[in-house]
């Protein structure tokens, strides 16, 4: 049934319904409806199996295999053509993934640059300085002319971070941000993600397997068995 | 305005594998060198052997065909089918009838630039007691000078006599060895018709085909009618030089009609000749081509096995908003910066291969090798590079515009 939505919703689904169909078929999503409210940071936690990794694929509108319907900005997105999904992933979704995933033969700067010259808005220059003062934010900057590849696991995960907020989102989505990392970086990843959601408002919905991670956000969702069982505001 | 996102992409993924890239363009460019290269020989080939063809065969000839007699009585029903016994060639002569009103007629046309009237004889040439056959063209000096440059082809002496004197003879160079002729000396001809004259030889002409130069000569085209036994306005051919030679055949069936008598263009008369050029220009571009196909490979391959180690790229590119025609043109760029490349070193090394082999002297008749590089191959070259480099990409690119970046995150 269809209510209408606040204006501060940001993302919202309504039961959103998926199966797997190898090798039985088999329902890894069922009945999955929440909103997320701008400035929120929302983890989803849940065993191995749970679903919430399905979840949050089904959420950045790169998986488009399920039933019920996904809003973001209070458009409805399921059903949309690839093409308008990529834009949308382009302008309004920042990723941070477990496995860092920069592009080895670029620069940490045009690692971070690369989502803003897709978009197209800015001049070179001004991406340029933008994608400067995002290091400069998470505290890498004097690493912006090497080699993604020549950095840590804990540096690249910056990177990383600075490349999900260059177009502003409206949402940071996060797979495991910290799942490979050690405890120190950990604390410092963790650290951005807190900082983000306090000095700067940002939307932030996280799959997390960390504990410390969890608690950090406002709010947890719970998923067993492909469902939410608990919500836990922090 | 700076280059692409998705351009700049393709441009470091070449840039960071600088090898293969090379390996891959080097493909296309030995496919476009011989494409080049093989192209301007045939090119060069069969300009040169049509050349020598019109060294002394007009673009198109007109000339009085011989006729089988004609039954003497027609049928009066169609079941009816008139039997002739005994046929013959029943011509009254060789000779062209009303010549000179048909030239004009010709000449008039807007694709003929000269018309020129010959009597051609049949002949022996003697000295002494050697004899040698030819075949003699009475000709009006001017016209049949401005068609295949006579004058450009003596050894010695000059063809200017003809025009005036009614016993000049220019002979070739063969006829002149055979007889042991030297300019001034005098000939007998014997005509087929019987006729006899005693010429003086003012010039002996060689024009590296050795049949011409062993059984041509020049002389007036009064005389040539004398030897004949005809009067001085009765020709046998008439010579016809059009603008564009390769459309001899359609204008020839223009020209026919305007008159009865047979209409032939050098395309007929040669046909042997030029099924030959026919083949060699068939069978050269295929080479290439097949070599150029070789190369294509070689870039599906590279394109193929950079998309297989670059998935977690296209998947992070997918994830930060880059469509499947984004993947696409990032990978087809990248083929396209191959094929260009290789084109490019194809182009110079193809032109520096034909340079060369220009400077190859194969010695008479022919000279230097006959090779002719067109503007037109090389952009045709150019072409054929970029869409073979494009296609190869093409298709490897499609398939990295369809992967799902889910199924390589869950990895």
């Amino acid at each position: 049934m269809y209510q209408p939505m606040k204006n501060n919703v940001v993302l919202a689904t309504r039961s959103l319904e998926k199966y797997f169909h190898d090798p039985v078929r088999f329902k890894v999503l069922d009945d999955i409806s929440f909103e997320i409210h701008t400035g929120e940071f929302v983890t989803i936690v849940g065993k191995s199996g749970s679903g919430k990794s399905t979840l949050l694929y089904c959420l950045s509108t790169m998986d488009t295999n399920y039933s019920g319907e996904l809003y973001i900005q209070q458009q409805k997105v399921t059903g949309q053509k690839p093409d308008t999904l990529a834009q949308i992933r382009n302008q309004s979704i920042g990723f941070v993934f477990q496995f860092h995933y920069l592009l080895p033969e670029f620069s940490c700067l045009k690692n971070v640059m690369i989502p803003a010259l897709k978009l197209g808005r800015l001049s070179y220059p001004e991406i340029e300085a933008k994608a400067y003062d995002k290091l400069r934010m998470l505290g890498i900057a004097d690493q912006a002319l090497k080699d993604a590849s020549k950095l840590s696991g804990g540096q690249q995960q910056r990177v990383a971070i600075a490349r999900a907020l260059i177009n502003d989102p409206a949402i940071v989505m996060g797979d495991e941000p910290t799942g490979n990392l050690d405890s120190k970086n950990t604390a410092i990843v963790l650290d951005m993600f807190r900082q983000l959601s306090e000095e700067f408002g940002q939307t932030i919905v996280a799959v997390t397997h960390d504990n410390d991670f969890a608690k950090a956000s406002q709010r947890t969702i719970e998923m067993a068995d492909g469902r939410i069982v608990q919500v836990l505001n922090n | 305005m700076k280059l692409s996102v998705n351009y700049q992409i393709a441009l470091t993924h070449i840039l960071t594998r600088k090898k293969q890239t090379l390996v891959a363009a080097l493909g296309v460019t030995v496919g476009i060198a011989l494409y080049i290269f093989s192209n301007s020989i045939v090119v060069g080939v069969s300009t040169y052997s049509k050349k020598s063809l019109f060294k002394s065969a007009p673009h198109i000839r007109i000339y009085s065909e011989d006729q089988l007699s004609l039954p003497l009585a027609t049928s009066k029903h169609p079941q009816q089918i008139p039997v002739l016994i005994n046929p013959q060639f029943a011509n009254r002569s060789r000779l062209i009838l009303n010549s000179e009103e048909l030239a004009k007629d010709i000449a008039s046309l807007d694709f003929v630039e000269q018309v020129a009237p010959y009597v051609k004889v049949d002949l022996f040439l003697k000295n002494g007691k050697t004899q040698v056959k030819g075949v003699a063209d009475g000709i009006v000096v001017a016209e049949a000078d401005a068609m295949f440059n006579i004058a450009g082809t003596l050894l010695a002496g000059s063809v200017q006599p003809i025009s005036y004197a009614p016993n000049a003879i220019v002979i070739g160079k063969g006829i002149a060895e055979k007889l042991n002729l030297r300019l001034n000396d005098q000939v007998t001809v014997v005509s087929s018709e019987g006729v006899s004259r005693r010429l003086k030889v003012v010039g002996i002409f060689s024009t590296d085909t050795k049949d011409l130069d062993d059984s041509k000569a020049y002389m007036n085209i009064g005389t040539a009618q004398k030897l004949l036994r005809e009067s001085p306005s009765e020709i046998t051919d008439l010579y016809v030089k059009v603008r564009n030679p390769d459309s001899a055949g359609y204008f020839s069936t223009q020209i026919q009609q305007y008159t009865t008598y047979k209409v032939e263009d050098w395309q007929t008369s040669n046909a042997e000749q030029l099924a030959q050029n026919k083949m060699l220009g068939t069978m050269t571009p295929l080479i290439s081509f097949s070599i150029l196909l070789v190369a294509a490979f070689g870039i599906y391959n590279i394109i193929n096995m950079t998309i297989s180690q670059k998935m977690n790229d296209i998947a992070i590119l997918k994830a930060n908003g880059f469509n499947a025609g984004d993947i696409i043109k990032i990978f087809v760029s990248e083929s396209l910066i191959m094929g260009s490349a290789g084109t490019l070193a194809g182009l110079l090394i193809g032109t520096i291969l034909v340079t060369l082999l220009r400077n190859v002297y194969i010695g008479p008749p022919v000279g230097y090798f006959p090779v002719q590089l067109d503007g037109d191959l090389l952009i045709s070259g150019s072409v054929f590079g970029m869409l073979v480099s494009v296609g190869a990409g093409y298709f490897p690119a499609r398939k990295a515009g369809k992967v799902d970046p889910v199924t390589i995150f869950r990895k």
